[in-house]
Parts: structure tokens; C-alpha cells; sequence
């Protein structure tokens, strides 16, 4: 057991980390704070005094908040979603014995390493134009009038383009999981007559279930902040706009920076909620 | 070696002798467009003649936007020359932000600038940006498609008439849109297009008490007539086509009619990149009879942040790329059609240029337009394609996403209208104009 | 494992894989492809797969209108940089995490983690403030610290997994034999965890190399890396699909390969102790 010496030190361990993120959590946090009660115009020279609430107000009566947090919903539960499910299929498939499953391995976790402007740029011109790109040519090649993605299916193209860049990391990490998997386990299932259907539900995914939960946990945080795939393909148009969005635009586009830093405030309200909900299931199975 | 050329060195090797001690390594921030590439290869004109190091950085443009946009407000210093347009400088200038460009050599002619750019790049009489290229816009068609549909472009066309003739050159079997118009969200790009476009309309943004006129049949007869015309003649995915997309389209020849920026005349031109560049004619920016054209006016200019420590090399900098030598430098090694448009008189004078097909066009064009005088009814702002205040970027932008929600099918031209006038109102009451 | 795999069943599992694999991997295959077309070729309808007039023109021009080297250079440092550092001051939390647990470890633990959902864009001006203030503005090292904070989260909870997995008897062994608190952590835990660090260093260097909003705002042309390099290059005026591919390819392919080479320690890097 520990000692009370190492106890002391084990304190002064912690502190240089905990110091830091505390500073560039806190730092920025006040500044932002301060910056949501005053009326700070950049363009109408800066600084214009105290308005209480009402930078709070006016960004939650604006007719963009409600959809954008409904955007924001929807495009990290679709891609949790299809990364998970995915995942889990892709997992079990290169499981199974194989030829080449190292090069298969290899091109599976490819997209992963894609800077998210490159992979934006590619799937927006190279890929979804309507004109020019290559699902342009293959719906013409069908006879088929192109579809117009970044127009018509805005949402669903976004949510297509982050998800190919997560499947990797998912897959990997339910790959892990799998192959950690008793044999005899599922030997044993089989030898029951359990039906390939129930062996998954009752066997496979319960052993996934950490997995998942950890999967879920580290997407949510990068996907709450996703900003390039979305700023690079369609601007916030064509009700893209997620909360993070808004705000950019608020601060950035409007340069009012005390209503977008009210905004702020309220995504890490946002974020928090998220979070707790998220710590209590994952909490829970980290102890497991 | 020629005359020019000697005469050339020995003026660069005297003024390395006086400036020598003094070289400094200037940051410029840049777009990433054509005739800004181009003259990142000149680069080294520059240094020879004043011994002073250029690092570029060179953005997309609403990558450039955010970022120098950042750095001045907070008086970051991170560049010393910024390529702003004619929004932002009167802004910029008013508060302060920019160095007054006066003082300029005698060599370098500042009164040869058109007055059209030098007054939008100007606040209160001092000029605070140097255009290195203007442009307004036109129509730019194709001759042989215009003469397969039976049909005459005349100098000076109505919206009617483009768009009985777009309607006439659309041929989808063949991939050939009647026209290509900008829909893609983003004030600098559908939102300036269909802000000229409803000047001639009869509409404007705000009445002269700011009021938001979204409400108004002037913009409802734009936006139906605009959606209207390019559902009938325009190429899929409108709603996402800005300049670039158009531009390329145009090139590939699947465009019957194009109207945008007159600094694309020489792209469309170029035998190199275009596969129609000599079928391309040119007229004036249609109108409806009211008076008001429907071309905008913009240049592209540099600028000094005030507070940078390199102010005399910033300013050489500028004087060197708007000069008109700059202009002779490019001429010389590429041609009189790739030279930088719009921005010095003396140009158009040239009669060198005069030969280049769309010369006279572009002119008439950036001389019929008014800054100053932009709409049929009276308005409090300053501007064509936009209104000069701090606000106007931010509220465009959305505004033009609505529209562009519209274009796509996403809602009605009258709930985008509805949309834009509450997100106008509402933003123009929090910066306190009410 | 004694279960008999038909032959049949392999060939349809290899099939169905590799169909998957290629399809997925598919995006970069085309992109690299469509660097080595003419601006023309980039557009074809149809579209040219492997038959074209195979061109180095698009790097030339790329090469020739930016400075890769540099930018290159930049990206390796901020990357390594922040990564390194990143360790350093990751190591004795995760120790003093993993062998001397306390009742709210677990929530330091989540709160690090929840530092990360801070909305970037949300703070852009008080870091850019703050940044003027110290003479960060478009530094090295002020980009590496930023990385290294934003990161660092991800870098503790990884070590701090790993670390949980060493038997704590063998620390203790150590501690008995009279070794020094740093001794230990540095001569005991790090070398046991080596395969740990190796994986969370290539972890945090990738999420590093890809971080797009800070690299892209705080720098201007002396600490751009590869990012900054690509906003140059995402629409210019006329066809760009060839030049933008080959951009592309020269920004994802030092870190593809990498990633490439080292999949192994990168993959048991991937778990986040969610494998027990």
C-alpha cells in the first residue's frame, strides 16, 4: 500500500498537468466569461461597456440557436451511430482469417491520418461537385441525374465525410476488443446450437460494451468541435450549422465578440451536459 | 542586353547601395488568386530592386478574411501588408487600423488610379489602400451558342432579354445551361451577386432609418425572378456555384451566358485554360429599365496595419506591385491580356491594350458603376454588392445562406425573404442602429 | 483454436475485406491518382483510372509556388514538439494516477477530458490576445504549447491506462530497494511501458499534425505548417482538382506512411485500456 510519503508525492506528480489544464482551461474560460457581459464590437471600436444578460439572451432568442444545437445532435449522434455499427460489422469481418489481412488493415485505417481540411476539400470538388466529380460521373454513367449532395443532402454528405475519417478509429479499436474474445466461449455457444444472431447479441457485443463506451467518449469530444469539414464544404448553409459554427460566425463574420462569447458559454454548457451524461455510463464501465 | 535592361540594373544596384543596410523581410498575407500568384513569381523584381525579403502567405479567401481580420482588430502585427477589398478599407481606415498611403513617390502617379477605386479605397479623403486590381461586372457570353439560338446580344441587355436567350442556348443533352449565375452562401460570393442583381431591381438592403427591406415585393420580384431563370437554364447545384465553380464551368464550355466579375474576362480568354477562348463576347450587366445596373465594383488592394515596424519597405512594396511598371513587367512576359485590370487609367489608354478584346467593356463597366449612388431608392450605406458598415459581412453572410437554402429547394423564395429580414433586423438592433 | 475454416470461407472473408478495404481506402487512392493527371484529364468524363499520360507537372508547379520544405519542417516540429512535451509532463500523472489512486482520481481524470470540449472558436480572441501579449503570434513554440494543452488530456488518460496494467508489486520492488521516486518512474515504470509511450506518442503526433484551427490562426508565414500550406491551394481561380490533389497528397503522405510503418504500436495505442 502507499505510503503517506508517496501519497505527497504522488500530489506533486499530478500538480504540473493538472496546473496546466487548469491555466488553459481557467485562463480562457474567465476571459470569455468577462467578454459575454460586455459589449465588445472589434469593428466599432472594442470595448463598449456592460450589457448584463443580454448577450446571453440574444443568442438563445436568435432563430439560428435552436437548429444549430439540433444540428449539432444530429451530426454526432449519425456519425457515432454509423462508426459504431460499422465498427463493429468491419471488426468482426477482419477477425475472421484471411488473406492479406495486414494489408486490408492497413487501407482500413488510411483515412484516419487525413487531415480534416484535405478530406473536406477531396470529397467536396473530387468527389460531390455536380458537375465535375466522381459520383457526378457515375450517376451520369447510370443514366441517373447526379445527385446535388452538398445542396440537397447537406447533413447526410457531412455526416458521410466525418464518419469515413472516425470508421478507422472505431474499427481499430473494436478490433482490439474482438480479437480479444474467448474462443472457447463461442465454441462452446455453437455446441449449444446457438444461431450466429444470438451468439452476437448475447456473447459478442455484451465483451464490446466497454469498447463501445470508449469509442463513443473520445468521438463525442472531437465531433462536438468539428469545424473544418464544415466551414470547408458548405459555410454553415443548407442548415449545416452547428452550435460551434454559430458561434465562429458570431465572433469571426459578425465580429461581435461579447454575443459570440456568450455562445461560448453556452457550448460548454452544452458540452458539459454531454459530458456528465457520457462520465456516468463510461465512469460505470471504466470500474468494471 | 537592351538599354531598358542596363539602364534597369544600375537603378537597382544604386538603390541596393542606399536601402542595403536596411533590408527587411516583409509578411504578406494574399489571396490565392490568379493575378496574385502571378506576382508572387515577380517576387524577385522587387528584391532586386530594394534589397527587402517578401514571405507570402498566401490564403483562400475566406481563409484570408478571418485571419486578417483577427490581426487587426486585436492589433496582432502578425503581417505588414494585407490584401483587403473595398469593404473593409473605409472601415479599417475610419478606425485608424491602416497606415495613410500619401507621401507616395511622384514616379508612381497615384492620380493615375481610377477614380472609381481610388474613392472606394479611400475614408474621408485619404487613400488607405492601393488597388493592385479593380473590376466590376459584366456579362461575358458565348457568340456561337448566342448565334445558334437565333438571338443578337445587344451592349446594353435587360433581364428579359437574358433570360429568353438563356432559356434559348440551354441544350441539357448537350451539358450546355443557358447561364451561370453565383448561388453559393457567403457575402462575398451569391450574397454580392444577388445584392447588385436586385439594385436593378428597384430594392435595397435598408430604408434610410436601417429598417431591413426584405419585406419588400422589389426583393421578392429578384429572388423569383433569379430562382426562376436558373431552374429553367441553370446547371445543377447552382446553389453551391461561386466564382470559381462558375469559372471552370464556363472554361469546359457548358455555359451559355456568365455574368461576374470582369477580371474574368482574361480567364475565360486564355486559350491555356479555356476550351472557348475565342468564342467569348461581352456586354454591360444587364438592367430592368429603372434605371440602376446590375454591376458591382470592387478592387482588390493592399494595405498597411498601422503599428508595423517595416512601414517604408511595406510602402515600396505597394508602390513596386500597383505601379505601373508592374504592369509592363507582366505585359512583357505574358502578354497585355494578363496584365492586372482595372485599377490605373493609363491603361486603358495604352494602346497596347486596346486591342485586348475585353478592355473597352470592362472599363465602361467599372465607370458605370456607383458606390455612392447604388440603388433606385434612396439608401443610407455606401456600396453596391454590399453596405460599408462593420456589420454588413456577418448579416450577409446568413442572409445568403437563407437564399441559398431557397435556391436548393429547402424553402421558399418567401420564407428565406422572411428569414432574412428577422436575422437583418435583429442584428442591426444589437449593434445599436435602433 | 481447432475450428476447421473451409477454404471457401476464407476466400469470401479475403474477398469481402479487401472489396471493404479498397472501397474505403478508395478517396486516397483517387487523390493520389489524380495528382499525376493534367487539370484537363482531372475532369474527364469518364473518368481516367490508371490509362492517362502520367505527369509530375501539378508537384512542379505546387513546389515551385510554395515553400514545402518549410512548411514541412514546421509540421514535424509542432507535432514532435508538443508531443514530446506533451509525455513529459504526462508520465507522473499517469503514475502518480495509476499506482497512487485516490477518491477523485477518476474525476480529475474526466475533467481533463472534458477540457477538450471547450469550442475552439469560443476562445479564439482571448488566446490570440494573449498570444500578442507574450510574442507567441506566429512562433513555434508558442503553437507546440498550445498542441501540447490540447492534447494532453488524450496523453494521460492513455500512459495512465497503460500504467494501470503494470503490476504494482514491481514498483514496489523497486521502492524496497531503496531507488528514488524518479529513479523509479524513470529507470522501473518508462522503460516497462515503452510499447505504451511508443503508441501514444504516434497517437498525439497524428492528432497534432491534423489540428487545423489553431495552426491555421495563430500562425502567419515563419510557423505555418502543412495546414496553412493547404489553404492555399483549396479553391484558386480556375480548374484545380490536379493541383489540389497533388497538395493534397504532399500533406497526407509523410504522415500516411508513418502511420503505415508503425501500425502495430499504433493499433495497440488505440485502445484506451477499453481491452482487458
Amino acid at each position: 500500500m502507499a505510503t503517506t510519503h508517496s501519497r505527497i508525492a504522488a500530489r506533486f506528480m499530478l500538480a504540473p498537468a493538472v496546473v496546466l489544464l487548469l491555466g488553459w482551461m481557467l485562463v480562457p474560460l474567465i476571459m470569455t466569461l468577462w467578454f459575454s457581459f460586455r459589449k465588445y464590437l472589434p469593428l466599432r471600436g472594442g470595448d463598449l461597456g456592460w450589457v448584463g444578460f443580454d448577450n446571453y439572451v440574444r443568442f438563445v432568442s436568435s432563430s439560428a440557436f435552436w437548429p444549430s444545437v439540433q444540428t449539432t445532435l444530429v451530426i454526432v449522434g449519425g456519425v457515432l451511430i454509423i462508426t459504431v455499427v460499422l465498427g463493429i460489422l468491419l471488426a468482426l469481418l477482419l477477425d475472421q482469417p484471411m488473406w492479406g489481412q495486414g494489408i486490408v488493415r492497413i487501407l482500413v485505417i488510411a483515412p484516419f491520418f487525413v487531415m480534416p481540411t484535405v478530406s473536406a476539400l477531396v470529397w467536396k470538388n473530387i468527389f460531390m461537385d455536380p458537375v465535375n466529380g466522381l459520383f457526378a460521373h457515375l450517376w451520369k454513367f447510370f443514366g441517373a441525374t447526379p445527385i446535388e449532395w452538398l445542396s440537397q443532402a447537406s447533413i447526410q454528405s457531412i455526416i458521410l465525410i466525418v464518419s469515413w475519417q472516425w470508421l478507422p478509429f472505431a474499427t481499430l479499436i473494436l478490433l482490439t476488443a474482438v480479437q480479444s474474445l474467448d474462443g472457447e466461449q463461442i465454441e462452446a455457444s455453437e455446441m449449444d446450437g446457438a444461431k450466429p444472431l444470438q451468439r452476437f447479441f448475447y456473447i459478442i457485443l455484451p465483451h464490446l460494451a466497454r469498447a463501445i463506451t470508449i469509442v463513443v467518449l473520445i468521438q463525442t469530444i472531437f465531433l462536438l468541435s468539428i469545424f473544418a469539414e464544415i466551414f470547408v464544404t458548405t459555410g454553415g448553409a443548407f442548415g449545416t450549422k452547428t452550435l460551434s459554427y454559430l458561434i465562429f460566425q458570431r465572433v469571426l463574420e459578425s465580429q461581435n465578440v461579447g454575443l459570440g462569447s456568450a455562445g461560448g458559454i453556452y457550448a460548454i454548457i452544452l458540452a458539459n451536459i454531454v459530458a456528465i451524461f457520457l462520465m456516468r455510463i463510461v465512469g460505470k464501465n471504466l470500474d468494471a | 542586353m537592351s538599354l531598358k535592361k542596363v539602364l534597369g540594373v544600375t537603378t537597382a544596384l544604386s538603390m541596393l547601395a542606399v536601402t542595403g543596410a536596411l533590408a527587411e523581410t516583409l509578411t504578406i498575407a494574399t489571396v490565392n488568386n490568379g493575378d496574385m500568384i502571378r506576382m508572387q513569381k515577380y517576387t524577385d523584381d522587387f528584391t532586386k530592386k530594394t534589397g527587402h525579403d517578401v514571405e507570402w502567405v498566401t490564403l483562400e479567401e475566406n481563409v484570408l478574411r478571418q485571419r486578417v481580420t483577427t490581426d487587426i482588430t486585436t492589433r496582432g502585427g502578425a503581417f505588414d501588408i494585407m490584401t483587403i477589398g473595398m469593404y473593409e478599407t473605409p472601415i479599417w481606415g475610419k478606425n485608424g487600423w491602416l497606415v495613410p498611403l500619401n507621401g507616395l513617390s511622384a514616379e508612381y502617379d497615384v492620380d493615375d488610379i481610377l477614380p472609381a477605386m481610388s474613392g472606394g479605397l479611400s475614408y474621408d479623403g485619404t487613400l488607405y489602400a492601393a488597388p493592385f486590381y479593380g473590376e466590376s461586372s459584366m456579362v461575358m457570353y458565348r457568340a456561337d451558342l448566342m448565334k445558334k439560338a437565333g438571338m443578337d446580344m445587344p451592349e446594353a441587355p435587360t433581364w428579359d432579354f437574358i433570360r429568353k436567350a438563356a432559356a434559348a442556348m440551354t441544350d441539357r443533352a448537350n451539358e450546355i445551361n443557358g447561364i451561370c449565375l453565383r448561388g453559393k452562401a457567403g457575402w462575398g460570393e451569391g450574397g454580392a451577386f444577388i445584392t447588385a442583381m436586385s439594385n436593378s431591381f428597384g430594392a435595397r438592403w435598408f430604408d434610410e432609418d436601417w429598417n431591413a427591406q426584405f419585406d419588400t415585393d422589389e426583393w421578392a420580384n429578384t429572388l423569383n425572378f433569379y430562382k426562376g431563370m436558373m431552374e429553367e437554364s441553370g446547371p445543377p447545384g447552382y446553389a453551391t456555384n461561386g466564382f470559381n465553380e462558375n469559372l471552370s464551368l464556363f472554361q469546359q464550355g457548358k455555359c451559355g451566358m456568365w455574368i461576374d466579375a470582369t477580371v474574368a474576362a482574361s480567364f475565360v480568354t486564355n486559350p491555356n485554360d479555356s476550351t472557348v477562348a475565342d468564342k467569348v463576347g461581352f456586354a454591360l450587366a444587364p438592367d430592368n429599365g429603372l434605371g440602376k445596373r446590375s454591376n458591382w465594383l470592387w478592387a482588390w488592394a493592399l494595405a498597411i496595419p498601422s503599428g508595423t515596424q517595416k512601414e517604408d519597405a511595406a510602402k515600396q512594396f505597394i508602390e513596386w506591385a500597383t505601379s505601373k511598371g508592374y504592369i509592363e513587367l507582366v505585359a512583357e512576359n505574358e502578354g497585355w491580356a494578363n496584365v492586372p485590370p482595372g485599377a490605373r487609367k493609363s491603361l486603358y489608354d495604352n494602346p497596347n491594350y486596346k486591342d485586348v478584346p475585353f478592355a473597352k467593356m470592362t472599363l465602361d463597366s467599372i465607370l458605370s458603376a456607383d458606390p455612392n449612388d447604388s440603388t433606385v431608392k434612396p439608401s443610407p450605406y455606401v456600396g453596391i454588392q454590399f453596405a460599408a458598415i462593420p456589420e454588413f459581412a456577418g448579416i450577409a453572410t446568413e442572409v445568403s445562406q437563407e437564399f441559398s437554402a431557397a435556391y436548393a429547394g429547402q424553402q421558399t423564395v418567401e420564407e428565406a425573404l422572411e428569414k432574412a429580414q428577422a436575422i437583418t433586423d435583429e442584428a442591426m438592433e444589437a449593434a445599436g442602429y435602433k | 483454436m481447432a475450428r476447421d475454416v473451409t477454404n471457401n470461407r476464407k476466400i469470401i472473408n479475403t474477398a469481402a475485406a479487401w472489396a471493404i478495404g479498397l472501397l474505403i481506402f478508395f478517396p486516397i487512392l483517387w487523390t493520389i491518382l489524380t495528382s499525376f493527371k493534367t487539370e484537363a484529364q482531372a475532369i474527364n468524363d469518364p473518368p481516367l483510372f490508371l490509362f492517362f499520360d502520367w505527369t509530375l507537372e501539378n508537384y512542379a508547379v505546387v513546389q515551385e509556388r510554395s515553400n514545402y520544405g518549410r512548411f514541412l519542417w514546421n509540421s514535424i516540429m509542432i507535432a514532435g514538439g508538443s508531443t514530446v512535451l506533451g509525455i513529459i509532463i504526462a508520465i507522473p500523472a499517469a503514475w502518480s494516477m495509476a499506482f497512487v489512486p485516490s477518491k477523485r482520481t477518476k474525476d480529475i481524470l474526466l475533467w481533463m477530458l472534458s477540457t477538450k470540449m471547450l469550442p475552439a472558436v469560443g476562445v479564439l480572441y482571448p488566446i490570440y490576445l494573449i498570444f500578442i501579449q507574450f510574442g507567441l503570434l506566429d512562433s513555434v513554440l508558442g503553437l507546440t504549447v498550445v498542441l501540447m494543452l490540447i492534447n494532453l488530456p488524450i496523453i494521460v488518460w492513455m500512459l495512465y491506462t497503460y500504467f494501470r496494467e503494470i503490476p504494482g508489486e514491481i514498483l514496489e520492488a523497486a521502492r524496497m530497494d531503496g531507488a528514488s521516486l524518479s529513479s523509479e518512474i524513470l529507470y522501473v515504470l518508462t522503460p516497462m511501458a515503452i510499447p505504451g509511450i511508443a503508441s501514444t506518442l504516434l497517437l498525439n503526433f497524428i492528432l497534432a499534425w491534423n489540428e487545423a484551427f489553431w495552426t491555421l490562426n495563430l500562425t502567419a508565414a515563419k510557423a505555418a505548417p502543412l495546414t496553412a500550406f493547404i489553404a492555399s491551394y483549396s479553391s484558386p481561380e480556375g480548374l484545380f482538382y490536379a493541383k489540389l490533389s497533388a497538395a493534397s497528397t504532399m500533406a497526407i503522405l509523410p504522415i500516411l506512411i508513418l502511420g503505415w510503418f508503425s501500425q502495430k504500436q499504433l493499433v495497440r495505442g488505440l485502445t484506451f485500456g477499453a481491452v482487458k
